[in-house]
């Protein structure tokens, strides 16, 4: 299936739902609200015409200081999809609001969300609601704040943890 | 282990006695009253590729459950992308596969030109191809050959070694380094190939042959390799998907699935290569898949060496005099220009290929993207302000606002870059999807139930690199 279908058969079955698509560079891309993510999300998987079974990469982008994104979330978190049968990639993503960082988890889905999840807690501090279990990826439980937003600063120095026991 | 007949068949112990239990051992208690034991392995450890740590649950021999414990290496590497120029992050991208950095760089620059909708010439594309094959076989070497000694077959490491490094003279001779080369830039790359390069491919891939035939002999029939890799380590076709596994992995499992195919970027769309693919997915077919993509790998290169635009690289020559690259950067500083713009210079060794000759054989044509070559910032006022424009704070490469992601076939499977721009000179957010990842999310699945021996070898079929799991 081409991009466009793809955006077409989602937005036939979503209609308002699906907030905005664009296909800038060719990467054809989907914008939807939180509520409806994991249904989305869901429909891409199973979807006999879709059939997106590889959550290839899952991230998140802090638009805090982005010109011209004043008035929308903070935070988006971006899926890329990959199906093997069919051989074609789209994009999904969902603005999260700073006050209320909470994202359905996609576990149940694909079994990679896990780390990835944890891995966007970690780097941006939004919680994926019923993770099974969300502790940080790659920094330690120690590390105070969460390095990928915008507002924390390069330099800033985490205090020394002495050894465990 | 197999609990003996008496303590089955009598009544389990009593329950309570675990509360006052004071030394822990593990949860899940068998019936047979034995505990399990918690072994720790890693973070650092020499058969550790890097630094993780696998905290394993055993009963006897057999592995009960693992928990792995990555980001010992995590060096910020988004982070530090936002915050130089998008050619800064060269360097950084370097160290994300450090066996194979070539594809790393030409990932990233690919990533970039796809945002800023910038076209490379056919030979850069070319070149890359080229050093990305290389790249590739000497982390293939790297993977089977540690996989090999790790099981006692110390030959074949030290063969395989033998042979990277053979790959690595080429690569040396072409980057002017052996690891961090920093190679791409955006638009083209640092420089164009040495002028007998073809002839070093041709001997350093006749050296890899004559290795790989050796290792073939040594290994695949072997029957003690066979035994600890043949059934071993088992990551399904569905496992795999469900886990996003890409690369040599998936193969292994039966997917045929390889960026290089599936979306063709570069020029790989004109090159005939097959994609070797496994059967069971066990350590064995890893191997085996491993080892016919390095011969893969060399089918390609050749045929690119062989089409490859532009043909041999004259650096000498006839008719008009060389200026010494100091006394041509004095005679420019002093406003002595005149003929300076069509003067060919020779540069220092270290920057041979930078030449403006070069320059335009592997740069896209792009004056807002790639610094102009030396002859020409120095002969000219325009090149000059060319320089500057692209190294100025605040000016340099600046995309339009958008986002785009990349995908290239990296060594161990699908290296992304996800780069939003927000149309200023630094990149907004670079996200890299690490190849490494989902093999070792997925790691339990090959670890569990298995025997404790087995975790090293299965570990090292994965082929964790460090630097791009922890990023």
């Amino acid at each position: 299936m081409q991009g466009p279908d793809i955006l077409a058969r989602l937005q036939e079955r979503f209609g308002a739902a699906v907030l905005a698509t664009h296909a800038e560079h060719g990467d054809h891309t989907l914008l939807v609200g939180l509520g409806t993510l994991l249904e989305v999300l869901r429909f891409c998987r199973d979807d006999a015409a879709l059939q997106f079974d590889m959550l290839m990469d899952l991230t998140a982008v802090d638009y805090l200081t982005y010109p011209g994104r004043e008035d929308t979330p903070r935070f988006e978190v971006v899926y890329h999809l990959y199906s093997v049968p069919h051989n074609h990639r789209v994009r999904i993503k969902a603005g999260v609001e700073e006050d209320a960082p909470v994202v359905p988890t996609a576990v149940p889905l694909w079994p990679i969300a896990n780390w990835l999840e944890r891995e966007v807690w970690d780097m941006y501090g939004l919680r994926f609601a019923e993770h099974p279990d969300l502790r940080r990826l790659l920094l330690y439980e120690q590390f105070e704040g969460h390095p990928l937003r915008k507002d924390y600063p390069v330099t800033r120095r985490q205090p020394l943890i002495g050894p465990r026991n | 282990m197999t609990p003996t007949p008496e303590t089955t068949s009598a009544t389990p112990p009593a329950a309570p006695s675990r509360h006052v239990q004071e030394i822990f051992l593990g949860e899940g208690v068998p019936e047979s009253g034995t505990e399990n034991l918690v072994v720790n392995l890693g973070p650092s450890h020499p058969a550790m590729h890097g630094i993780v740590r696998i905290v394993t649950e055993l009963d006897g021999e057999q592995v009960v459950k693992t928990d792995v414990e990555i980001g010992y290496l995590h060096r910020a590497f988004e982070k530090e992308c936002e915050i130089g120029p998008y050619n800064a992050a060269m360097p950084y991208t370097d160290r994300l596969n450090y066996v194979s950095p070539l594809i790393n760089n030409f990932g990233f620059c690919s990533a970039v030109e796809k945002l800023l909708g910038i076209e490379t010439t056919e030979r850069c594309q070319y070149i890359r191809v080229i050093l990305s094959e290389i790249s590739r076989m000497s982390d293939h070497l790297t993977c089977v050959g540690a996989s090999a000694m790790e099981l006692g077959a110390f030959t074949v490491f030290l063969y395989m070694i033998k042979a990277r490094e053979f790959l690595w003279e080429v690569i040396e001779s072409v980057t002017g380094a052996r690891l961090t080369i920093s190679h791409g830039r955006v638009g083209g790359l640092k420089a164009d190939l040495p002028t007998d390069f073809e002839a070093q491919v041709r001997r350093a891939f006749a050296e890899t042959r004559t290795v790989l035939e050796e290792s073939h002999k040594l290994l695949t029939s072997n029957r003690i390799f066979v035994d600890r890799m043949q059934g071993v380590g088992i990551l399904t076709r569905e496992e795999a998907i469900a886990y996003a596994v890409t690369g040599p992995l998936l193969r292994a499992s039966g997917v045929p699935f390889d960026v290089r195919r599936a979306t063709p970027y570069w020029v790989y769309d004109r090159l005939d290569f097959e994609i070797p693919v496994g059967e069971t997915g066990d350590n064995y077919d890893r191997y085996l898949v491993r080892m016919a993509e390095m011969e893969q790998s060399m089918r390609i290169a050749e045929q690119a060496l062989a089409q490859l635009p532009g043909g041999p690289v004259n650096v000498d020559h006839e008719g008009r005099p060389f200026a010494l690259p100091a006394e041509y950067v004095d005679r420019g500083k002093l406003g002595k220009t005149e003929g300076l713009l069509i003067t060919d210079i020779r540069l220092s060794p270290n920057l041979a290929g930078q030449e403006r000759r070069h320059h335009e054989k592997v740069n896209a044509p792009d004056k807002r993207t790639v610094l102009p070559p030396k002859e020409t910032t120095y002969g000219s006022i325009e090149g000059l302000m060319n320089h500057f424009m692209l190294i100025m704070d605040g000016f340099g490469i600046r995309p339009p606002r958008g986002e785009v992601y990349f995908p290239v076939e990296g060594a161990n499977g699908e290296l992304g870059f996800y780069v939003v721009s927000d149309g200023t000179d630094r990149p907004y957010r670079v996200r890299c999807r690490p190849p490494c990842l989902p093999p070792m999310a997925a790691l339990h699945l090959m670890l569990e139930g298995g025997m404790v021996a087995d975790i090293v070898p299965t570990f090292g079929s994965v082929n964790m690199i460090g630097g791009e799991l922890d990023r």
